[in-house]
């Protein structure tokens, strides 16, 4: 029958349809496992507790990437710090004083084109206000506050998203037992919502620790096996030290590269699982 | 009502007021950071149309050290970059978005969004030194060039870091086409790859063009991975091979040189005035998905 024909022919392109949109998303997922188990396999024996805890010596060429490491976890330390309250700050504004009017559309539109402003560009803004125009020089803080600016638009949506998801009943009841707004905010509104702030600052605080570009010309130091002193210090940090050492430095030692890399990517994935396991630890203990 | 207790209500009436007026102010902040950005960029950018002649600074030789600084090899390199990734990123990014929004079983799906997270996460200095020690030595090989450090290899890798983000837009978009107009298509006898290819997919084009926007953005600006694996010789990228050779980009130029100029001279001047132009370039392309997001918004559709 002519129909059972079309009818095969029909399906026969389904088949070809859905096995290529599998093929396409195997091209996505295949060099993904590549990257990770390229880096793992040809990274891991390096790592032993010298290259862990100890200075670089000999040109960076043998000893241990610590610097890099304390440099790196200052850096996430210190742009929460700064980011935290603004970020949260922001968040309440959005999702509880907020009116739906054109003032609060340009804030919107600030995030977006926050969010889209190339990493270096936040590396110029650095050199340009803090390390020139304050004079706080090269140092932790003015890279600090860059990062901090950066990672803004990631804390604000996502702990705005948490905001909103606590249920409205929950502010009027605060507010039927006589509580102002800030009270019912405060006590109610954010205790409720905090599992999915922290999991938006440890998402915007992991994109700071992999960032290069903006700290390139704020922070980072080349080569300085010492910790710094004092927030008015440079620091080595992990991954402006994995470009040097991949681009700068001639006769570099692999093993020492893939190590330095695989660091980074432990530190970064390991935060990155820990936010995905609160958000959905605390999704599922939720009452409501 | 004693007066202890009235001074208590009003002094905690004025810590409301200074906590939410501060609130409020946090809530503004980011306009200001904006504002701030573009202003520091025009301040330290601005010198280099005084100081360098239009003729000079639009022109195709990079060559700073001979006070030749034009940037048109480098916006054409960042455009043949952007446009190449993209080229490579759409397909698959939609591709990778309906199947996992439409067909891929749930099993498949708890795999492939952490995976695809995980792209997301992984900080562009490693995908630049992945590019560079193993991709760009097989490209060398495969296709027999001089140097595996090409336009191409760069964007072929951008497309990867472009790809979180194109997924996860068209993943929205195709979330946001009710249900109704799936089960419409099967009703009427269509196969279900007839209703996504047909139905679906064009429902939701509008939030895949503004993936395609917010990827452009991603792939215009990003830095590290572009300077270590397009090679960055400042040439005009014209013609078909020039995709097989180096090719320079504006983020890369500004990467690798402000360490070594001194501040106040042209070449950091012009290097802001670099800045600018991507700040501007990334500015366009965020509007217009905006403008789609909230068009969209007030109509309903994509939550």
């Amino acid at each position: 029958m002519a129909s059972q024909a079309a009818t095969s022919r029909r399906y026969l392109i389904q088949r070809i349809g859905v096995g290529l949109l599998a093929l396409a998303t195997l091209a996505v997922v295949v060099p993904i496992v590549l990257v990770l188990a390229t880096i793992f396999v040809r990274g891991y024996q390096a790592i032993n507790w010298e290259f862990l805890t100890a200075m670089p010596r000999d040109g960076m060429k043998a000893g241990g990437i610590f610097p890099a490491i304390v440099g790196t976890i200052i850096l996430i330390f210190a742009t929460g710090l700064a980011a935290i309250p603004v970020g949260v700050g922001g968040a309440v504004y959005l999702s509880e004083y907020a009116r739906d009017n054109w003032a609060t559309r340009t804030i919107r539109l600030a995030m977006i084109n926050l969010a889209g402003i190339p990493s270096v560009v936040y590396g110029l803004f650095g050199l340009g206000m803090f390390v020139l125009f304050l004079r706080f020089g090269t140092s932790i803080i003015a890279g600090a506050l860059t990062l901090a600016i950066m990672t803004l638009p990631i804390i604000i949506s996502t702990a705005e998203e948490a905001l909103r998801a606590v249920p409205v009943e929950f502010r009027t009841v605060s507010a039927s037992v006589g509580g102002t707004r800030w009270q019912g905010i405060r006590y109610v509104v954010l205790p409720q919502a905090l599992p999915g702030i922290i999991t938006g600052v440890i998402l915007g605080l992991l994109r700071a620790a992999g960032e290069t570009a903006p700290i390139l010309f704020t922070v980072a130091a080349f080569y300085l096996p010492r910790l710094p002193r004092s927030l008015f210090d440079q620091t080595m940090a992990l991954p402006y030290h994995l470009y040097v050492i991949s681009t700068q430095v001639p006769g570099m030692p692999p093993q020492i590269q893939y190590g330095t890399a695989l660091v980074l990517l432990i530190l970064v994935l390991s935060l990155s699982l820990t936010a995905t396991v609160i958000r959905s630890f605390f999704r599922r203990r939720r009452q409501w | 009502m004693s007066s202890e207790a009235t001074s208590a209500k009003t002094r905690s009436r004025w810590g409301e007021f200074f906590v939410e007026s501060g609130i409020r102010i946090l809530g503004f902040s980011t306009i200001g950071f904006v504002l701030l950005i573009f202003f520091f960029l025009l301040r330290e950018g601005i010198p280099a149309f005084t100081k360098v002649p239009l003729g000079n600074l639009f022109g195709t030789r990079w060559y700073p050290t001979f006070d030749l600084f034009g940037t048109l090899p480098l916006i054409l390199g960042s455009i043949v970059v952007t446009i190449t990734a993209i080229a490579i990123a759409l397909p698959l990014g939609v591709a990778t978005a309906v199947y996992v929004r439409e067909v891929a079983p749930g099993w498949a799906r708890e795999i492939l969004k952490p995976m695809i997270e995980v792209l997301a996460g992984i900080p562009s200095v490693v995908l630049g030194f992945f590019g560079m020690t193993i991709i760009a030595p097989l490209i060398r090989q495969g296709l027999g060039l001089p140097t595996g450090l090409t336009a191409f290899t760069g964007a072929l890798i951008l497309a990867y870091m472009a790809l979180p983000t194109i997924i996860s837009v068209a993943e929205d978009a195709l979330d946001a086409v009710p249900t109704s107009y799936r089960n419409a298509g099967l009703a009427m006898g269509a196969t279900q790859w007839q209703t996504i290819w047909r139905v679906v997919v064009p429902a939701a084009r509008s939030g895949i063009l503004m993936a395609v926007m917010l990827g452009m953005g991603r792939a215009i600006g990003e830095t590290m991975l572009v300077m270590m694996v397009t090679g960055n010789a400042a040439r005009m990228p014209l013609g078909l091979d020039a995709l097989f050779m180096p090719v320079r980009t504006m983020t890369a130029t500004i990467a690798a040189e402000m360490g070594e100029v001194a501040s106040g001279s042209t070449h950091y001047h012009v290097l802001f005035a670099i800045g600018i132009i991507l700040f501007l370039l990334t500015f366009i392309l965020n509007l217009a998905a905006a403008q789609a997001m909230f068009r969209k918004r007030r109509q309903g559709g994509l939550r």
